[in-house]
């Protein structure tokens, strides 16, 4: 049976190595089969994050030879073979042991934006053609892959000023929602950061269920703080309602 | 001993799935204080697996649909095993359920006049599904997920627990260990409700997660509750049965529900031999046994399943109404489903059987310990049909949260006294892996048992083999008292795994018992001994397990007698 070589990170976040492992390579292996490989034959407490193992729950994130990826969703047949596989976990967040680390820091955004709110009493008559806006982005999957290679948290470590994608897209949603009723302008222009998005699409190219991340929720948002706070008319407009 | 910390709440929910979320969030409603525990991040539970819908006598697209003839079709399915009361309660109630998650930011695909889209499905007489493509669990959770972490819950992420604590015969409290550090944690509380999930991980071939090992079933059995029906393990007739990596994968009922044709390797239609009449839409059970048959009997596809071709629906109805199934295909098996017919073979997939609840508030038989979803037992009786799942984690999820609140609020909580010589104990028990020397691998021992569960209790069982079976299951289980581990507590797999163990292997030698005494053949449990139902004997009696001293005791206990005017609903059919 044909071989690989996986080098994976162990270690926390303070100190760690690689550590070389052989791994049997069946027909249509994914990544993640290799790591829980290593973990019934080699080392049984090599810490791996997984649930589903079919690219629905967005837990194993991890960059496999440098690239952001599900691992249950990288099959071991499109890496090359004459160098080992790194594997590494992802680096916009602390590790907390070998391949997983501690993402908590997005869900205390998510309970920063206020929720849904539809109008009191009314029914929920809506459109096929009008709901499709917010369910591209339901499809997300929260793998934070997006977080992961957004520059302005990867590199700037900018979290105390910007929400990152996943939380503009779930702004975007709820905007978007033909129903919803809350205005979340100013969040968006001012804790969620809409501003420090450069646009880069960097989001849009890692998203495993490839939401237009970038085209379709940020350049939008972005639009409508312009048209909001930025357009000369619609100041004077809010300026002459507020006296 | 071993120092941890402590929390307290009026309610403590384990399990983040679509009950314990939705349960949580009832129970908070109700003024009561509530941490809500789950073994993974919060929004990874089995119910973003979920793909097909939610059913909900809703009557959007047949307007000849409801409640009764959505009873009537679970209990049908449920080959009349099902707790009359949940399955008339469960059918009442979801179409509120369903309003009310839609009121909470849900987005289900929608009919012409605006409303929510429904499908059909297996066993359902009328297009019962409310869906969102193929990723219906995933809405539901997310939905609840948002409502949560707005409704003052505390949530506990990464948190696994391990034994529930009593006071007399009340629950106050429950025992674990945080997955990130390894250290031990106890939650103090008035009312626990097990949201769990089902025990998927005792067999090879599955389509759940890592998570699925009955952790909520060994809990309740070990506080003293009794569980029934656990010889009815349901196996999805459609999983992937290759390549061998995503053997297993769930392939939605939605492919038959859109139309999807099965197909042997002679390209017979071969349902027309099982199942005439509903041809593909038949009950999972049903279609299980058709495709694991024609398998055994040489008519099975290259790769031991059954053809399932849905191409001729046309590739943009199949990337709008099934697109996580093009892209499963298409990036796991290098199949195009727009062009081609799927392998499709059977996979262990959702447990009936679970902890005996009371219908109306989900307490178990032991005080202050409720149960919602499917670590319960009753409302789906020998077989469940496909979209009750979802629908029952939110009906009975707040039935549960209401029950376990309500009780809550009668308990002073100067009365819950921890037993800290059993916490002790217990903390020996799960540290000794890292001091046994030439224990067993957890991992190894986890193969093993999975492997005799897939020989001996699968689709088809017969005397000899269940015998087999269960003397190999309690060697097994004999064998593996000593585990050994390495490294640290931190984040700590083949730990985690060793403390597991004791949950599959309690969930395994129920299902064992069980399925060993029922000599018919009902739902999900097919004896090729005895092939027919027995409908004299056994049609009467729920299987019920409990704790004996050291031993598992199973004994048979009669089915509530469903009331007259719900039993001439069956009499107008004849």
């Amino acid at each position: 049976m044909a071989e690989a070589v996986l080098r994976v990170f162990r270690g926390d976040s303070e100190n760690g190595e690689t550590k070389d492992y052989k791994v049997p390579v069946e027909e249509g292996m994914v990544v993640l089969d290799a790591l829980l490989y290593i973990q019934a034959n080699y080392d049984g407490d090599l810490a791996v994050r997984w649930n589903c193992k079919a690219a629905k729950c967005g837990s194993c994130s991890t960059e496999i030879n440098g690239i952001p990826k599900l691992s249950c969703k990288t099959r071991m047949d499109s890496l090359p073979r004459d160098e080992p596989i790194t594997v590494y976990p992802i680096k916009a967040f602390p590790v907390i042991k070998d391949l997983v680390t501690d993402v908590k820091w997005n869900y205390q955004k998510q309970k920063e934006i206020p929720p849904f709110t539809p109008p009191e009493d009314e029914e929920m008559i809506m459109y096929q053609d009008d709901v499709e806006r917010s369910q591209e982005f339901r499809k997300c999957i929260e793998c934070f892959l997006c977080q992961n290679v957004c520059h302005i948290l990867r590199d700037n470590n900018a979290k105390e000023s910007f929400f990152g994608p996943r939380y503009l897209i779930k702004i975007a949603e709820l905007d978007m929602h033909p129903l919803d009723t809350v205005d979340r302008s100013e969040l968006l222009r001012n804790e969620a950061g809409v501003g420090f998005c450069n646009i880069t699409k960097c989001c849009t190219e890692v998203c495993p269920e490839n939401i237009r991340i970038t085209d379709n929720a940020i350049i939008p948002l972005k639009e409508r703080v312009v048209d909001k706070y930025f357009d000369p008319i619609n100041w004077i407009l809010s300026k002459l309602k507020e006296d | 001993m071993d120092k941890y910390e402590t929390h307290e709440h009026d309610v403590i929910v384990i399990g983040a799935g679509g009950a314990g979320l939705r349960a949580a969030i009832e129970a908070s409603a109700q003024g009561a204080t509530v941490g809500l525990v789950c073994k993974s991040l919060l929004g990874k539970a089995h119910t973003v697996m979920a793909e097909g819908g939610i059913a909900a006598a809703m009557a959007n697209v047949a307007p000849e649909d409801n409640w009764e003839t959505h009873f009537k079709d679970t209990m049908y399915g449920g080959k009349m095993l099902n707790n009359w009361r949940m399955a008339e309660i469960h059918a009442k109630e979801s179409p509120d359920r369903i309003r009310e998650l839609e009121r909470w930011g849900a987005l289900f695909d929608r009919t012409k006049e605006g409303k929510i889209n429904q499908r059909a499905f297996g066993g359902h007489t009328w297009k019962r599904l409310c869906h969102v493509g193929d990723r219906t669990g995933l809405e539901l959770i997310r939905t609840l997920q948002d409502k949560g972490i707005h409704s003052g819950i505390d949530v506990y992420m990464e948190c696994i627990i391990t034994d529930l604590l009593k006071d007399g015969d009340k629950v106050v409290g429950a025992f674990g260990y945080w997955r990130d550090t390894g250290k031990f944690v106890l939650f103090k509380a008035k009312a626990i409700i097990l949201a769990t999930g089902g025990i998927g991980k005792i067999y090879q071939v599955t389509s759940n997660s890592w998570e699925y090992t009955g952790d909520g079933h060994a809990l309740a059995y070990r506080a003293g509750a009794e569980l029934i029906d656990m010889e009815f393990i349901q196996f999805h007739p459609t999983g992937m049965v290759w390549p061998p990596s995503v053997i297993g994968i769930l392939v939605t009922e939605a492919v038959r529900g859109e139309g999807g044709i099965l197909t042997n390797s002679k390209g017979e239609r071969f349902m027309e031999k099982y199942d005439p009449e509903r041809m593909e839409l038949s009950t999972r059970d049903v279609v299980s046994r058709a495709i694991y048959t024609e398998v055994k009997e040489g008519r099975g596809t290259p790769h031991g399943g059954a053809y399932l071709d849905i191409s001729h629906i046309g590739a943009e109805y199949i990337m709008k109404k099934l697109p996580s199934m093009y892209h499963q295909f298409m990036e796991f098996a290098d199949i195009d489903i727009t062009k081609g017919p799927m392998e499709v073979g059977p996979t262990t997939h959702y447990v009936m059987g679970g902890v005996r609840v009371n219908a109306e508030t989900g307490e178990s038989t032991v005080g202050g310990l409720f149960a919602a979803g499917e670590v319960s037992g009753g409302m789906h009786g020998a077989n469940r049909l496909g979209g009750n799942s979802l629908s029952d984690l939110l009906v009975f999820g707040r039935r549960a949260g209401l029950g376990a609140a309500e009780y809550a609020n009668q308990i002073d909580s100067n009365t819950l006294n921890i037993n800290n010589q059993q916490i002790a104990e217990h903390e020996k028990e799960m540290l000794a892996p890292f001091s046994n020397s030439n224990g067993k691998n957890p991992y190894t021992v986890h193969q093993k048992l999975q492997v005799i569960m897939q020989n001996y209790f699968g689709v088809f069982r017969i005397e000899d083999k269940l015998k087999q079976g269960l003397k190999e299951l309690e060697a097994l289980i004999n064998d593996s008292k000593v585990l050994s581990i390495e490294g640290s507590r931190i984040f700590n797999p083949g730990w985690n795994l060793s403390i597991d163990l004791n949950s599959l292997f309690i969930v395994s030698e129920a299902a064992a018992r069980c399925a060993l005494q029922r000599e018919e053949s009902r739902g999900a449990h097919s004896r090729v001994d005895y092939p027919e139902s027995d409908n004299k004997k056994w049609n009467t009696v729920n299987s019920v397990i409990s704790q004996d001293g050291d031993s598992m005791k199973l004994v048979f206990s009669p089915l509530p007698e469903m009331p007259d005017e719900l039993k001439s609903l069956f009499s107008e059919d004849q």
